[in-house]
């Protein structure tokens, strides 16, 4: 009872007036509801003020240059001009946002300093993937400090998430997602398909080193 | 045998002129105009890509675009409809707007003898039977002194092909849009209707071109200082105004006013219509809007009056005795085709001003509900417009200008 009447006090302050509480639970009340007549007649203040609101934005639309979207996240931009338009649309196909360098573009297969694919077919990344978009068929290679590479590197476009697990996962800097590419339209789910040649065609020299690469590990160890 | 000026006056060739060259041009543009405005209002760019080629005009183009899109989509007839009132609501719907541009007075009145030279104000007010004025050619189809009541009711008829449209469609939301659409007729007509009365107290006559002619200056009344720029009937028409503006936009049924379309709620009237029948209410809307415009600018914004110009030239300030000289303010004296040039300019860009101040509110307010707008027009609309009425009154009885 007396905890019923607390909250009708507080409500009394702040929320309506309340004309009388219901006996079988103090939420069940019956408060007055006041409507401003005023401008819920006329509407005439509230409409000349939302038209200045609205003008405000079209004037400054349409006579203040736009934003130079584009240029706006590459590195050593000009700091944004102070008098421009609000618009922030970018118009696609003529200008292309810049991404952030983190961005997960299309992956590819880094290279060894001779043109050679760095991957070493260690299954790794098909492994940690979880759309299972990745398919690795290993070979043997003639160079016994790499033992394996990749006869088949292929991976769906169209299944991967772009989680870039794949990148976390690889013990050799073999593949990156740091193209900035999207994936592409394709009319052909087999054109989907990146095959090893086209991963490695976006593929530069890694600076990482890498076993296989200078002194042979196993002639340390012995 | 007719002469040119016979064929050039012939409301016809007027017609044809007025709609064909003028207002479905306009409407058209509106269509791109509304979606670019809305989108600079809300911080988009619009549509600007549509192209010919490498002939982009902001996008422009969409318009036509659109025509083509709408002219070859499927035209589908849902079963069940009443064929023949199906296929004639959405000519119901543009008809009147059409006929009611009859008596818009889109320019003045053209002397074709004295086109070249200046025109005589005096001369003209006085000797109108002088053959020197012969074969004037009036830019106003149809001169009759009930003007602005024949364009009440004829734009009235527009709401029939809401509501038969609604019927016919054999769509509940459709039927309900059209029911909307007549009720919210009640709301407005009346409150519309006498917002105009004033300006029938202020100038004594209800027809169009009589009415701007009244608001610019009249050569007899010189011998005071000529005002025309301030002979638009301000301020006593401000009220008179606001209200008709208001009950005008009810009448185009757009925003804030869109309860017979309603998209969140029903989609309209015309939701069983597709392609260019759609496409026909679409331009009827656009093309109201225009005479919409036009009337307005007509009635209280001077029509083609420009501000200063008289008949023949430019005039600030100063004496003028009766026999037409200008003793003294400043004066720039035109020829005739240079004084209807600028004043059919003007006329123009005063409609092109009020479309895009309605698109301006269209974009701006959200929708009433119908017991708003019944609110509005019963309750606020009516009383301030008798009470405009009477005040106008009382200050014509009182020697008021």
């Amino acid at each position: 009872m007396s905890a019923a009447h607390h909250e009708e006090t507080h409500d009394a302050n702040e929320g309506p007036k309340v004309l009388s509480v219901s006996d079988r639970h103090p939420r069940v009340r019956t408060i007055q509801v006041v409507r401003p007549e005023r401008e819920e007649t006329t509407y005439l203040e509230a409409s000349v003020k939302g038209l200045g609101v609205t003008l405000k934005h079209f004037a400054k639309n349409l006579f203040l240059p736009m934003k130079k979207l584009a240029a706006r996240n590459a590195p050593g931009a000009p700091p944004p001009e102070k008098l421009t338009s609000d618009i922030e649309t970018v118009q696609y196909p003529d200008e292309k946002p810049v991404y952030p360098e983190r961005y997960r573009g299309l992956h590819r297969l880094m290279l060894r300093d001779d043109g050679a694919v760095r991957c070493v077919a260690c299954m790794c990344c098909p492994t940690v993937c979880p759309a299972h978009c990745i398919t690795i068929i290993p070979a043997e290679t003639d160079d016994k400090g790499i033992e394996k590479k990749p006869a088949v590197f292929e991976i769906d476009e169209l299944r991967c998430i772009v989680c870039g697990l794949c990148v976390e996962a690889c013990p050799c800097d073999a593949i990156r997602m740091d193209t900035g590419i999207h994936a592409k339209p394709v009319e052909d789910r087999a054109d989907a398909i990146e095959t090893r040649e086209s991963l490695m065609s976006r593929g530069i020299r890694s600076t990482a080193t890498q076993g296989g690469e200078g002194p042979d590990w196993r002639e340390h160890d012995s | 045998m007719k002469t040119l000026y016979d064929i050039l006056d012939w409301p016809g060739t007027k017609w044809l002129f007025l709609i064909l060259l003028l207002v479905m041009p306009l409407a058209s543009l509106l269509t791109w105009a509304e979606r670019r405005q809305s989108a600079m209002m809300q911080d988009r760019l619009g549509p600007n890509r549509a192209n010919i080629g490498p002939i982009k005009l902001k996008g422009i183009l969409h318009f036509v675009a659109d025509a083509l899109k709408m002219i070859f989509k499927e035209d589908v007839i849902p079963a069940n409809v009443h064929r023949g009132l199906y296929a004639l609501a959405p000519l119901l719907a543009i008809a009147p707007v059409f006929i009611a541009f009859a008596i818009i007075p889109f320019g003045p009145t053209i002397y074709p003898h004295v086109y070249t030279d200046t025109l005589d104000p005096y001369l003209l007010a006085t000797q109108p039977q002088n053959p020197a004025f012969a074969d004037a050619i009036r830019l106003q189809m149809f001169q009759v002194d009930f003007g602005l009541i024949f364009y009440f009711a004829v734009l009235t008829l527009a709401n029939y092909g809401g509501t038969i449209a609604g019927w016919a469609s054999y769509n509940k939301w459709a039927l309900l849009g059209g029911l909307r659409s007549s009720s919210q007729m009640m709301s407005y007509e009346v409150a519309m209707g006498l917002s105009l009365m004033p300006m029938f107290l202020i100038y004594g006559t209800l027809e169009p071109g009589r009415l701007v002619e009244m608001q610019g200056s009249n050569p007899l009344d010189w011998g005071v200082i000529s005002w025309s720029a301030l002979n638009w009937g301000f301020p006593l028409t401000i009220c008179a105004f606001v209200l008709f503006f208001t009950a005008a936009i009810a009448e185009t049924k757009r925003a804030p006013f869109d309860i017979p379309e309603g998209e969140p709620e029903i989609i309209g009237y015309f939701v069983e219509y597709s392609g260019m029948r759609w496409g026909i209410f679409f331009l009827a809307e656009f093309i109201e809007i225009v005479f919409i415009s036009a009337v307005i600018a007509t009635v209280f914004l001077g029509g083609w009056q420009v501000p200063f110009l008289d008949a023949d030239g430019f005039r600030f300030g100063g004496y003028i005795d009766p026999n037409g000289i200008s003793t003294s303010g400043w004066f720039l004296e035109l020829p005739h085709w240079a004084v209807t040039t600028l004043q059919f300019g003007a006329f123009g860009a005063k409609v092109i001003l009020l479309c895009w101040f309605q698109l301006l509110i269209r974009w701006t307010l959200p929708r009433f509900r119908a017991d708003q707008l019944m609110n509005l027009g019963w309750k606020v609309l009516l009383p301030i417009a008798l009470a405009n009425i009477m005040l106008t009154a009382g200050f014509k009885l009182l020697g008021g200008p």
